[in-house]
């Protein structure tokens, strides 16, 4: 966090000077680690196993927070008697299909939370099959039928739907509770395995354990940081997972100190999930509907209406943005033209577009603010794929690799591709940085944070939002009249922003305006409980509505914070509500009282019959902690005054997920994909549900292979910013680290010969690059399996442009991806490593082919020139 | 003590006094570098090099391999450098274990530190930056008045008038004072002198995410360093020392001190800095006997001869 997040990490400090003990696990030894009170080092891609034993370790010595867990938490919750976990089928759960590596997760349901047939099921994929079986999971939310095209993404933000609230068992003790689920499935999951697996000691795995709990329950709580360490992986879902079970189980969601921050990568990643820039979701986590499946309105939301918590609105969600978008063109009568959404046919995810660039049915490509031939996994796999374009949009601050691959790419150098014959047209346009736009960011906390445009951009410099209006404004000219119907989405788009300044640049707060919401009279909205789905309403994000209350931009806000209360409601605004701590109901006891003085945040007050507290309550105002749900109540009346988590059908935190996920409802710790060990907990290697593309250009390692016997990790550093772009080319910061390097123990060095400050070669089954040696004593060797595993540290900022240059790191990692959200697999990977810079041109293909021969590998390469080097 | 002796070295309580100012000048300004918290993010030094438009070192890229830091020693251009100190150290997961004192500094490239054997790795961070020295020696041997004390008691260069002699360069008992290449002036810290009198704190204290460069009155910020001191005493943070704090040392005291985490010698600075020209009325009055007594000699000589000629 201190190397990615400097300026966040000053709230880290100031905790740890009021007493607050800082733990940090990662395989380095990072300036995070140098000013925490414990580091823990272990192998990179084991966390499963070091989460895991810590959920053991709450378990076997009863140190949960049993008040919060048995009426938050769904583990007094029965499951179906056909369930089976991982312990029993040796790594699986049930419902695996082996031919399409394919998980069925009807057995994963509560128990007779099946028992009702779905009205209005969402038609399904034709060539899905098995239509007998389907009844259950077609009413989650998305079903089965999306595994062959989006498949858990399209559940959006609330996860999977269920049918109905499960039979619970208030005293755990019910053999398929999922309390009592929980505890068989983690009880492998012990000190010594973490020893086995992750080169984590007992006694520190102990010290880790004893502060952890030590410092959970009624009168205090712990948090959780992490950053893409944890989340790129072939089971990275699974990691945020068990953290969340962890977490649920100490009672630290939901309450002031507590909860899981993911540490985005970039300054609104946050926000570009929110409104959204992902292919398979709609703005605030709405899915985004099927062509075969969401024929109409009715079916899109079918699944969800008659479903508990606020999910259950999405109907109003969904019709707010249907008028958002086309105004008066939308209405009762044309289904508020829902027939004019995009609709997926497939996954569009960015590494499927790569291999559809490959294949030539993706002929255009607009990469914006991304660096892929430095940035993303497997760059030459990225750079094949821009190279097989017809046209090509770049839009960034500074000229990338991404716009200039045609002409010194690395593939030029080794004559894999010559610039004559690439037919790509490149369009390279600058783009403006955020203190010449207006805007908002929105940080990892989803507080909105609004810029003003401090100067007008260099040049042909301009804002995202000046190129994408002017863009749909002139391509709205140029259809202006025609009379073919499938122009009409775009012409009856409101698209009437106000121009200001001698740039023409919209009104970006007009777009907030949009994306806030106005009712009938046109007045703005104040808050998503005011969304109809009669379409009176208009809504662009129904998680920011609110944003622009009272026609006041509130992200604008900025009240220092010594001259607010604690919880500072008036810097920027949080979604949803200006909420600073989402599901703070679980601040307070079942019956509404703080859990503890020391935590109180939002409490019942009886008298006035609301709730209240420090923050906006995340709970409706004047629903009582005695209310209990009606027979057949629907949405939000569906829940309890005692159900904090109000965006889950159940209301509860799950530490077992029934549905929403494709590789399992509890996380199991599976290898990475390329490891140099086994798995010692299952015979089953690595997370059976991952997506491998094995062909040529991307192969795999095989598990414990000598040719490529060291692990290595990728990460950044704190003088440079991801690929590059935005610090390789300013001078102060290149300086500051000026080369491509490779940290690596002084023990590895003695066993391979490398030098300080010499040089290095890394060679992997897609490629090899060199850079300088640092050899420290941060870099340590892990006794893993019973055997030293070396670790090879990777920063992946450098490329062939700018004033710093060198090999990407990126290059060495192969495509290989999480099942829920196809994120790659970029912190654990094996390499081998040797003295020496690489070979130049042909010779280097030569290298990785006989390297991939030693291996047992497709060749794939013939060689040319040369003769790599053993 | 005389206020004649303390002009060269020795306590003094008010710097821009002594260089004439009057009595209603501001309080004397300095900067408390808090290396506990010191992440190393490099802020100070780039925020440094944007506010003084300092140039970049671009032309000669190249790894120093000295941990992570890569600017190596305060110069012309850098005028702030973050010190990277990887150590190997006693295990720390034993605590039943008192920590040892070995007596000596540890000092070498990274990864090569004395200490124990196998332990627990740490690893040092640390902006340096001028003194702005009580007696600063930069200024005393300036010819041309280029140097000169401010209001806020700094030590400022001024480009225009610095004739590139380059006296000060050896006179720092820092090293920090340096000749830019190319240019053939001195520069070094201002403790940004333009924007003490707007009114603003320094760029690198208001870069500083961790508030490890805190800036203000000298004397308030001593108080806070020996609060802080004591209370890292007291969680067993046992080496933590301040660094320049001491107005009795050889420079009367830093305008700019520190809180370090080990002995100085291991972040690269002077554990025991003096004022070069501290001896200066002693070499003086060295210098007068000297050439009174060579007068005498040469003198005698004379007389020798004269003597001499005489014998057959």
């Amino acid at each position: 966090m201190a190397e990615c997040h400097p300026v966040g990490f000053q709230w880290v400090m100031e905790a740890k000077e009021r007493g607050a003990t800082i733990i940090h696990v990662d395989p380095r030894f990072t300036r995070t680690s140098a000013l925490a009170d414990v580091h823990v080092p272990l192998r990179a891609g084991t966390d499963i196993a070091f989460l895991g034993a810590l959920v053991n370790h709450v378990l076997s010595t009863g140190k949960d927070f049993r008040e919060y867990v048995v009426a938050y938490t769904n583990a007094p919750a029965i499951l179906r008697q056909d369930f089976a976990d991982t312990e029993d089928l040796d790594g699986l759960f049930s419902g695996f299909d082996p031919e399409s590596h394919h998980y069925e997760t009807t057995t994963w349901m509560y128990e007779g939370a099946d028992a009702s047939a779905a009205a209005g099921a969402r038609d399904r994929w034709p060539a899905s099959g098995g239509e007998g079986e389907q009844d259950v999971a077609a009413r989650q939310h998305g079903g089965r039928e999306l595994r062959d095209t989006a498949r858990a993404e399209s559940y959006g933000a609330g996860g999977a739907a269920l049918g109905g609230k499960p039979a619970l068992d208030p005293t755990l003790q019910h053999p398929r509770c999922v309390y009592q689920v929980l505890k068989r499935h983690f009880a492998r999951y012990t000190p010594e395995l973490v020893e086995d697996v992750c080169g984590v000691s007992r006694e520190l795995f102990a010290r880790v354990a004893d502060a952890i709990t030590a410092n959970s329950g009624r009168e205090r709580t712990t948090a959780l940081c992490y950053s893409v360490g944890w989340t790129q992986h072939t089971v990275g879902v699974q990691y945020i997972r068990t953290a969340s079970i962890l977490q649920a189980l100490l009672g630290n969601i939901g309450r002031p100190g507590g909860g899981i921050l993911a540490l985005r990568g970039h300054a609104s990643i946050q926000g570009s999930t929110d409104v959204p820039t992902l292919f398979d979701l709609l703005p605030g986590y709405i899915p985004m509907p099927h062509a075969h499946q969401h024929q109409d309105l009715d079916a899109f939301v079918a699944a969800d209406a008659g479903t508990t918590g606020f999910w259950g609105n999405m109907r109003a969600y969904v019709v707010s943005l249907l008028k958002a978008w086309w105004g008066e063109a939308a209405t009762q009568e044309n289904d508020y033209r829902f027939d004019w959404l995009p609709r997926l046919t497939g996954d569009h995810g960015t590494y499927r577009t790569v291999l559809n660039q490959l294949s030539g049915e993706c002929k255009g490509y607009f990469l914006v603010g991304e660096n892929p031939a430095v940035g993303s996994a497997n760059a030459k796999l990225q750079r094949l794929g821009l190279a097989n374009l017809d046209w090509l949009v770049v839009r960034d601050l500074r000229m990338i690799e991404s716009a200039t691959f045609w002409k010194d790419g690395p593939e030029i150098e080794t004559g894999e591709l010559r610039t004559e014959e690439i037919p790509t047209e490149v369009f390279f346009l600058p783009a403006a940085a955020h203190t010449e736009k207006d805007g908002s960011f929105t940080n990892t906390q989803r507080l909105l944070q609004w810029h003003h445009a401090a100067i007008t951009p260099p040049g042909d410099a301009r804002s995202d939002l000046w190129f994408y209006y002017h863009l749909g404004r002139i391509i709205r000219e140029k259809l202006a009249g025609s009379t073919d119907p499938r122009d009409r989405p775009l012409l009856d788009l409101t698209w009437d922003y106000p121009t200001e300044g001698p740039l023409a640049e919209p009104s970006a707060d007009a777009v907030l305006a949009e994306i806030n919401g106005h009712g009938p009279d046109g007045q703005p909205l104040s808050t998503s409980t005011q969304l109809r789905d009669d379409g009176s309403t208009a809504c662009g994000v129904w998680i920011y509505c609110g944003v622009r209350a009272h026609g006041h931009n509130q992200a604008a806000n900025r009240r220092p914070r010594h001259e607010q209360s604690r919880v500072a409601p008036d810097w920027g605004w949080a979604w949803p509500a200006n909420r600073r701590i989402l599901y703070n109901r679980a601040s307070a006891d079942p019956d509404g009282r703080p859990w503890s003085e020391r935590k109180r945040y939002v409490w019942w007050d009886a008298e006035q019959g609301r709730w209240t507290g420090d923050d906006v309550p995340d709970f409706e105002a004047d629903k009582p902690p005695g209310y209990r749900p009606p027979p057949g109540a629907k949405a939000q009346d569906a829940l309890a005054g005692t159900d904090p988590f109000i965006m889950q059908s159940d209301g509860r935190a799950w530490l077992f997920a029934p549905a929403g996920l494709a590789d399992g409802p509890l996380p199991a710790h599976y290898e990475p994909y390329e490891s140099p060990v086994d798995n010692p907990l299952y015979g089953q290697q690595t997370n059976p549900a991952l997506q491998a593309h094995d062909r040529p250009a991307n192969r795999y390692h095989p598990a414990g292979n000598q040719v490529y016997p060291y692990a290595f990790t990728t990460y950044r550093l704190t003088e440079h910013h991801t690929a590059g772009a935005m610090s390789r080319t300013l001078p102060y910061l290149s300086e500051l680290q000026p080369e491509f390097f490779c940290e690596v123990s002084p023990e590895l060095a003695a066993e391979r010969g490398l030098e300080h400050l010499g040089w290095a070669t890394i060679t992997t089954a897609r490629t090899a690059v060199e850079a300088r040696v640092l050899v420290t004593d941060r870099m340590k060797p892990l006794r893993v399996r019973g055997r030293t595993i070396h670790q090879v540290g990777l920063p992946y900022h450098w490329g062939p442009e700018g004033l710093s240059t060198g090999d990407a790191a990126n290059e060495l990692l192969s495509v290989v991806l999480d099942p829920n959200v196809r994120i790659q697999e970029s912190k654990a990977a094996t390499c081998d490593i040797r003295p020496d810079r690489r070979p130049r041109g042909p010779a280097l293909l030569a290298h990785v082919a006989a390297y991939r021969r030693r291996a047992g590998l497709p060749d794939d390469t013939p060689p040319t020139t040369g003769e790599g080097r053993p | 003590m005389t206020s004649d002796r303390n002009r060269l070295s020795g306590p003094l309580a008010d710097p821009s006094a002594d260089a004439g100012y009057p009595d209603d000048h501001p309080p004397r300004m300095g900067f408390f570098t808090d290396t506990s918290v010191c992440i190393g993010c490099k802020a100070c030094q780039v925020a440094c090099k944007e506010w003084n438009l300092l140039p970049a070192e671009t032309g000669e890229l190249d790894l120093l391999g000295q941990s992570f830091d890569n600017t190596g020693a305060l110069s012309a251009n850098n005028w702030r450098h973050v010190a990277f100190i990887e150590q190997k150290t006693e295990q720390t997961t034993a605590p039943d274990r008192p920590p040892v004192d070995l007596g000596m500094p540890a000092m070498g490239p990274p990864g090569h530190d004395a200490g124990a054997a196998d332990g627990q790795v740490r690893w040092l961070m640390s902006s340096d930056v001028c003194k702005h020295c009580t007696h600063a020696a930069c200024l005393d041997v300036c010819p041309t008045g280029s140097l000169f004390r401010t209001e806020f008691g700094t030590v400022v260069v001024q480009e225009d008038i610095c004739n590139g002699c380059g006296y000060c360069v050896p006179a720092c008992p820092y090293g920090v004072i340096d000749i830019r290449p190319g240019d053939g002036r001195a520069f070094k810290c201002t403790l940004c002198y333009d924007r003490l009198g707007a009114g603003r704190e320094p760029a690198c204290a208001q870069a500083c995410p961790t508030d490890s460069i805190q800036f203000g009155p000298l004397e308030e910020l001593r108080e806070r360093a020996d609060r802080r001191v004591t209370e890292l005493h007291e969680r067993g943070v046992d080496q933590a020392q301040l660094y320049g704090r001491d107005p009795q040392d050889g420079v009367g005291g830093d305008g700019a001190f520190f809180l370090l985490l080990d002995e100085p010698e291991v972040y690269g600075l002077p554990p025991d800095p003096v004022v070069t020209t501290r001896d200066l009325p002693s070499m003086w009055r060295h210098a007068a006997t000297a050439a009174v007594g060579v007068a005498v000699s040469v003198a005698l000589s004379f007389l020798g001869r004269g003597t001499e000629r005489r014998k057959p």
